[in-house]
């Protein structure tokens, strides 16, 4: 099988993965206490007004038949209006995405290098100093929820050690590039401000660390494992008897096949960085699509509720197959099986 | 009078002390352990030994509001004057309650599922089973657990209800992954040959086999139904003020983060260290019973 064969069936499975899901989350916000109509008008509408927003969001059909209707808006990318913000959902979906995307994004690219060098490096001398240090640190960095990290990283950066914003984008008196793509470091390159730039990059990082902070241990930890148990076989006993530079046996022989397990959990982290935006964009008040998200869930906004959920689910199934993808390239046997069948 | 330890016979002694002698080798697993049983005790006699027992709910000393640590106050107190170190015992308690009753459901359903799915591997029960697993696998936990709770009125209870509903999944994956494998095995062949009841093949012959894996899943899954469950409250959809579960004590300190920091720091200490403690046992029984990857 080819893997764009390969992908074209992930993809095609997916499709029915996310219709189930979808299903799920709509059904749960139609059967929940409280009606929409009511919490989308509040306790002091008329009944005649409810009655008839009722009529206007087919909440008196069926749900089979609400379900159809729904999924049928959400392909033309309608996903119904939200509550609170009072415009559409795919619109706020649209503004808000692109900010945590790019935050997301940062925190990987911080968190991969980190995790792969702590990893390597642990890996490569086990059960020195560095290592131990190591061990625990992955212990601590995937216990401690995110959360608490966000709320010590604001203890000692918002009071006690201010080198680092702790709120929003940029800091106040820098002048907001214009919006292009939505995501504000490359919309600031963009425009050629310099100043901008910086300034984003500096509120960038807390909310990116504390969001990688489990990533870079869960990783780190994986590749030590990886490259622990690969150093015993055979191939690598023999490269080194050779007398192959030890840089060069690190970099070719060991790296990647250690890097497998790792980049198999990468799409998990990824995704999990996604919820954990949720929290974090709350607290670090991010205007990206997590606090949307967040904020839906707290108002019981039923469209951008489901809407959240889906977009997450939808982000999800994708790095997945990437992470597949990468997969196939870092491991031969994979691709040479494909060859053979 | 006997002691516990001759109602063992001698190998089941033997074997107990082997497996001591093994999990104690790892200094980790040991920290863990101690952890575990330190936190297990505080959960369970909080009302005995917390030194206020009052912190529990609705209690108001305003003469004692806002104290920073002190002999008499270790963690200090909260803005109405409840002591923090009870009300983290007392938080110990939901948390604990928390996960035991999540994985109380899961477990049970999640493997029974997975286990009917392996045993008919390839018919349209396995299909409908795990692609419905599959489904509540396509989104991040944490998401999903927002989203439901939300949806629902927020409390203790509601929330427990929706990290269960999203956790069983992992149980049925892993039965299911267990159970195909071993469901080729001679001797579930010879029961099967014998005309033995698929249940009794299912729980007789197979499931014995899947046991340790699963519990050690379960070990290493406190920890983590911990974490999504203090998150929940954290951000106000799990248990409500004022009942002290840690999640929802380090929100209301943060409120007053710079000047009352023990209010947060102390219950987010206590949650990282439950975690880490049930994160380590986990790791040492796993390694105990000889699993691979989980």
């Amino acid at each position: 099988m080819k893997i764009t064969a390969y992908i074209a069936k992930r993809l095609f499975y997916s499709i029915f993965v996310l219709l189930g899901l979808s299903m799920f989350i709509f059904t749960l916000s139609r059967v929940v206490p409280g009606d929409p109509a009511r919490l989308a008008l509040g306790p002091l509408a008329p009944q005649w007004a409810v009655d008839q927003l009722r009529e206007k969001l087919h909440l008196n059909d069926p749900l089979p038949v609400q379900y159809v209707i729904w999924l049928m808006n959400a392909l033309r990318g309608d996903l119904g209006e939200s509550i609170v913000s009072k415009r559409p959902v795919s619109q706020d979906v649209l503004t808000f995405f692109p900010a945590s995307f790019e935050l997301v994004m940062f925190s990987t690219i911080i968190s991969v290098p980190l995790a792969i060098l702590i990893g390597a490096l642990a890996g490569r001398r086990a059960n020195s100093i560095f290592d131990n240090i190591v061990r625990v640190f992955s212990y601590v960095g995937i216990a401690v929820p995110t959360f608490v990290w966000a709320v010590l990283a604001l203890f000692l950066f918002g009071y006690l050690w201010k080198v680092l914003p702790i709120m929003g984008q940029l800091s106040v008196g820098i002048r907001r590039p214009p919006v292009r793509t939505g995501m504000m470091s490359i919309d600031a390159l963009l425009a050629g401000r310099w100043d901008a730039f910086v300034d984003h990059l500096k509120h960038m990082i807390l909310p990116a660390l504390c969001m990688s902070v489990g990533r870079i241990a869960q990783e780190a930890r994986l590749l030590r494992a990886g490259i622990i148990e690969n150093l015993k076989k055979d191939y690598i006993v023999a490269a080194i008897s050779y007398g192959i530079p030890e840089r060069r046996v690190m970099m070719t022989y060991l790296l990647k096949p250690s890097l497998i397990p790792m980049v198999s959990i990468m799409a998990l982290d990824l995704a999990s960085s996604m919820g954990g935006s949720f929290i974090i964009e709350t607290i670090f008040n991010w205007p990206g699509f997590g606090r949307y998200g967040m904020w839906a869930m707290l108002n019981k906004d039923l469209n951008a509720v489901v809407a959240s959920v889906m977009i997450v689910g939808i982000f999800f199934a994708l790095f997945n197959i990437l992470v597949d993808v990468i997969i196939a390239y870092l491991d031969p046997r994979i691709r040479v099986m494909e060859r053979a069948s | 009078m006997k002691s516990i330890g001759s109602l063992l016979s001698e190998d089941q002694r033997e074997s107990l002390k082997r497996n001591w002698h093994k999990f104690s080798t790892n200094p980790l697993s040991i920290v863990g352990l101690i952890t575990v049983l330190t936190i297990t005790f505080m959960a369970i006699f909080s009302p005995w030994i917390a030194p206020y027992p009052q912190s529990w709910g609705r209690w108001i000393d305003f003469s004692q509001a806002s104290l920073p640590p002190s002999w008499k106050h270790p963690c200090g107190t909260d803005i109405y004057g409840r002591d923090i170190l009870s009300r983290i015992m007392f938080g110990f308690r939901y948390d604990l309650l928390m996960a035991v009753c999540i994985l109380a459901m899961v477990v049970p359903s999640g493997t029974f599922l997975g286990l009917v799915a392996g045993y008919y591997h390839g018919t349209w029960i396995d299909t409908v089973i795990m692609r419905i697993t599959d489904i509540f696998l396509a989104i991040p936990s944490l998401v999903l657990a927002l989203a439901i709770c939300a949806l629902l009125e927020p409390s203790l209870f509601n929330s427990m209800m929706a990290v269960s509903l999203l956790w069983w999944p992992w149980y049925s994956r892993l039965a299911y992954s267990l159970t195909s494998s071993i469901r080729n095995e001679y001797f579930v062949q010879a029961a099967e040959l014998i005309g033995a009841n698929p249940l009794y093949i299912m729980f007789r012959e197979i499931l014995p086999n899947c046991l340790s894996p699963i519990f050690t899943k379960m070990t290493l899954d406190v920890g983590w139904v911990i974490l999504i469950g203090s998150t929940l409250s954290f951000v106000g959809l799990g248990a409500q003020e004022p009942m002290p579960a840690l999640g929802n004590m380090v929100a209301v300190g943060s409120k007053y983060m710079p000047d009352y920091w023990w209010m947060t720091i102390f219950p987010a200490l206590a949650i990282a260290f439950t975690i880490l403690g049930f994160n380590l046992l986990g790791d040492g029984i796993r390694d105990l019973l000889a699993v691979e990857e989980i």
